[in-house]
């Protein structure tokens, strides 16, 4: 087959592979910002705010890649749009709760009368949590194709509790890089607490997925997929060890090594998304639809692809700029 | 009520919601950058100080804004997915271009613009200013191309019941798309003077005198009366546009049921669709054939023509119509007359003595740019109805089969915590004006901030 000579092939490949890193992106980038939210409580008064300040400049543009993975998935793929999300109506819903209350308490919690603030403070972990909590059930249901039976649910219930421990480990992992001193030391105590979601919630899906279909069996269990896969898992579990190292040694003079953990974190994000997209692949909608049936027209794909390569570079030059820009330790919320 | 019912309520409540926000930061954004450059200009300090309180109003709506949109994103999918599959090829691009070319630059130049003034050269703040601004108005136009392309569509072909894209230019350019927006950005610029205004009022009643307060309310009341008449000219334009593209909805907003000439401006009437006639009916004679034709004997479309032979209504439901029409109008009159005698008390006693009755209409108009927008956007949007695309897709025909039970439980919830928000957002902008007012003005507090410490500390000498 000639991939780039057929459009109707490359295009939704190519499209498929941009939702897919914007997801991607936005687990990594949101995750650690809803994970803040989530150790919200377990922070005290002064934290706090040091807690909403290490994500302060960042979270509106990290939400926003959601909205370009789902932008993504209503404009390359219409169909799977609809089928997906009528399916997930409610933990739709919760969610978009959850992530409203969380955006506005993040303002109100400054600008509110100083007697309001925990009220807020308490909103901003609810909606923190409400967002994590459905994303892993959501998770959990594309897994297990989108259906509502009581073994699935169950399943869908643990992948929520481990996705969102995961996020807080990812949490706790940015603040170990972001802070210092007495709450650097209490983030390496969250992390040490988190790992286990994370562990546990990638080995849950691991464990699931290949079982969900034989289709995905025989992609992940037939010679010679599973030598060249077998790094996989390899280097997850590498990562794993690492990671416990790392947080058992940590904090090191001169704030040395402080960034690997949320590094490490990133790259088992990274390896578990694309053993998921690796089994999901061709198929949008699992087992159902593929993406190149459910693919707009070439011609429309063609004009985004157009403006794509154009401004995606733009994006992530300019959100490399703001990160950089916003280098270091955090520091408290001004804005003057 | 069913599932279809149901959907328009919650699709309405979530846009609602979500345009009461972006109305103000759109035009906010370019105030903003207008107070950082004149404090530039200047180095008048009430300019930084107006910025600093303004800003704070523009970081809560901003962020009000972005979840509300998220929410947007979602909704065509969990409610509307048959609009995506019949129309995808059109809307898709033009959604995809928002978000690539609008939401990015506006998120990630909004934290700089925050929060990076004491970590970026002043220039390098002011351009993130400027692009936050630029970003918001680009998002307001990609948003306005494809709402404007659902009203008036051309440039595609319909192929297997699907639409395909033909000419993209005709499409972006369709026929209604200037005048709406155009519009739009005239109600933000509008919203946004009105709630200067009020909100300095508010701060000048509870005793505040400062320039900035001043200063504020001045721009407030300037923008306000050099906008509106343009805002009734541009909605007049756009009338006409819509008289020739979309009669029926012209019908339902003049309450006018036959066509015909000499056809009278019904000022107040309650529009009975039983008995297709008006009751209670006050009019000005030849009145709306004046408006829309300019004679007094022009030939104004009638409600009546729109009802198939076998009884099908084809035209919009024409109370809220009727209603929100002149909702906004009446909002639009009250800010000609207000901003205008705003002008005359400014030239007779200046910003800091202005009488106390036209103070407090000040602060009971604060908010008055969100009922005149959403007036009209429910004038233009339910004036569509029976159509989501007019003249191609149908409403009914993309409302997804989730449970009617569903529908409304979720939009119970969400019009709980819409409600809420809105109390806690209304009484936060209270709040910090009352707090401003207390507290002394941002330049004369004499802690160093942290961006001035910086200069100082790069330049020692100085």
């Amino acid at each position: 087959m000639n991939y780039f000579g057929d459009p109707s092939i490359w295009l939704p490949w190519t499209f498929a592979a941009l939702m897919g890193l914007s997801i991607l992106i936005y687990v990594v980038l949101d995750g650690f910002d809803l994970g803040v939210g989530l150790l919200m409580p377990l922070a005290d008064e002064d934290e706090k705010d040091r807690l909403v300040a290490s994500i302060g400049p960042f979270w509106d543009a990290n939400e926003t890649w959601l909205v370009l993975a789902v932008g993504l998935l209503l404009v390359a793929f219409p169909p799977a749009h609809g089928t997906i999300l009528t399916a997930l109506y409610l933990p739709v819903f919760v969610m978009l709760v959850g992530l409203i209350l969380r955006g506005v308490s993040f303002e109100m919690r400054a600008k509110a009368p100083i007697a309001q603030k925990p009220v807020w403070n308490a909103a901003f972990f609810v909606g923190s949590l409400m967002a994590s909590l459905s994303q892993g059930f959501m998770l959990g249901m594309y897994i297990m194709g989108l259906t509502w039976t009581l073994p699935h649910v169950a399943f869908e219930l643990l992948t929520a509790i481990f996705l969102t421990v995961g996020y807080s480990f990812i949490g706790s992992a940015w603040l170990i890089w972001k802070t210092e001193g007495q709450l650097q030391i209490r983030a390496l105590g969250w992390a040490k607490g988190g790992i286990w979601g994370l562990v546990m919630g990638i080995g849950a899906i691991s464990l699931a997925t290949p079982f969900v279909s034989t289709r995905i069996f025989d992609k992940w269990f037939s010679w010679p997929e599973f030598a060249y896969l077998s790094p996989l898992p390899i280097i997850s579990g590498a990562l794993v060890i690492f990671l416990w190292w790392q947080l058992a040694r940590l904090p090191l003079l001169n704030d040395r090594w402080s960034w690997t953990p949320f590094a490490a974190a990133t790259a088992l994000f990274t390896f578990a998304y694309g053993g998921l997209a690796y089994s999901f692949y061709p198929y949008v909608v699992p087992e159902k639809i593929t993406i190149y049936e459910a693919a707009s027209a070439p011609e429309s794909l063609f004009i985004i692809l157009i403006g794509t390569l154009f401004v995606l570079p733009a994006i992530l030059g300019y959100t490399i700029l703001s990160y950089y820009i916003f280098r270091g330790k955090a520091t408290a919320l001004r804005y003057d | 009520m069913d599932t279809l019912l149901l959907s328009r309520i919650q699709f309405g409540a979530n846009i609602s919601f979500h345009i009461l926000f972006p109305t103000i930061t759109i035009a906010l954004g370019w105030m903003l950058l207008f107070f950082k450059l004149r404090f530039s200009a200047t180095g008048d300090r009430k300019w930084m100080d107006a910025y600093m309180f303004w800003v704070k109003v523009f970081a809560l709506s901003f962020a009000m804004g972005v979840v509300s949109g998220i929410t947007m994103s979602f909704q065509f999918g969990t409610n509307w997915p048959g609009f995506m599959e019949t129309v995808g090829n059109v809307a898709g691009p033009l959604l995809a271009y928002e978000i690539m070319t609008a939401f990015f630059l506006e998120a990630v130049f909004l934290g700089i613009m925050l929060f990076g003034a004491s970590r970026v050269k002043s220039w390098v703040h002011t351009l993130a200013t400027f692009l936050v601004a630029f970003g918001t108005t680009m998002s307001t136009f990609w948003i306005i191309v494809l709402n404007s392309w659902m009203h008036t569509p051309q440039g595609y072909e319909l192929i297997d019941g699907v639409v395909h894209a033909t000419n993209w230019f005709e499409i972006v350019f369709n026929p209604s798309m200037p005048y709406r927006f155009v519009h739009m950005m005239l109600a933000s610029g509008l919203t946004v003077a009105f709630l200067f205004a009020g909100i300095s009022a508010l701060r000048m009643l509870w005793g505040d005198r400062g320039e900035d307060v001043k200063s504020a309310f001045r721009v407030g009341v300037i923008a306000g009366a050099g906008l509106i008449p343009l805002q009734i000219l541009a909605g007049d334009f756009h009338g006409l546009n819509t008289l020739e593209y979309q009669p029926a909805k012209v019908a339902a907003m003049e309450g006018n049921w036959e066509t015909g000439p000499n056809v009278p401006l019904v000022l107040f009437a309650i529009p009975d669709e039983e008995a297709r006639e008006n009751r209670f009916e006050i009019a000005i004679p030849n009145g709306a054939s004046l408006i829309l034709t300019h004679k007094a004997d022009g030939v104004v479309p009638g409600l009546n023509d729109f009802v198939a032979d076998d009884g099908e209504i084809l035209h919009p439901r024409v109370a809220p119509v009727f209603f929100s029409f002149r909702i906004m109008v009446g909002v639009g009159m009250a800010m000609l007359l207000l901003s205008w005698s705003g002008l005359a008390l400014l030239r007779r006693y200046g910003a800091g003595d202005i009488p106390k009755l036209p103070l407090y209409t000040f602060c009971a108009m604060s908010f008055s740019g969100w009922i005149a927008t959403l007036a009209g956007w429910y004038t233009t949007e339910i004036g569509r109805q029976p159509w989501l695309v007019q003249g191609v897709l149908a409403t009914k025909d993309a409302v997804s089969d989730v449970p009617a039970a569903m529908v409304l439980s979720t939009l119970i919830g969400y019009l709980i915590v819409y409600a809420v928000l809105i109390l806690a957002y209304i009484g936060v902008i209270t709040y910090l004006a009352l707090k401003a007012t207390r507290s002394e003005p941002y330049s004369t507090r004499n802690y160093p901030r942290r961006g001035e410490a910086r200069v100082a500390a790069l330049q020692p000498g100085e």
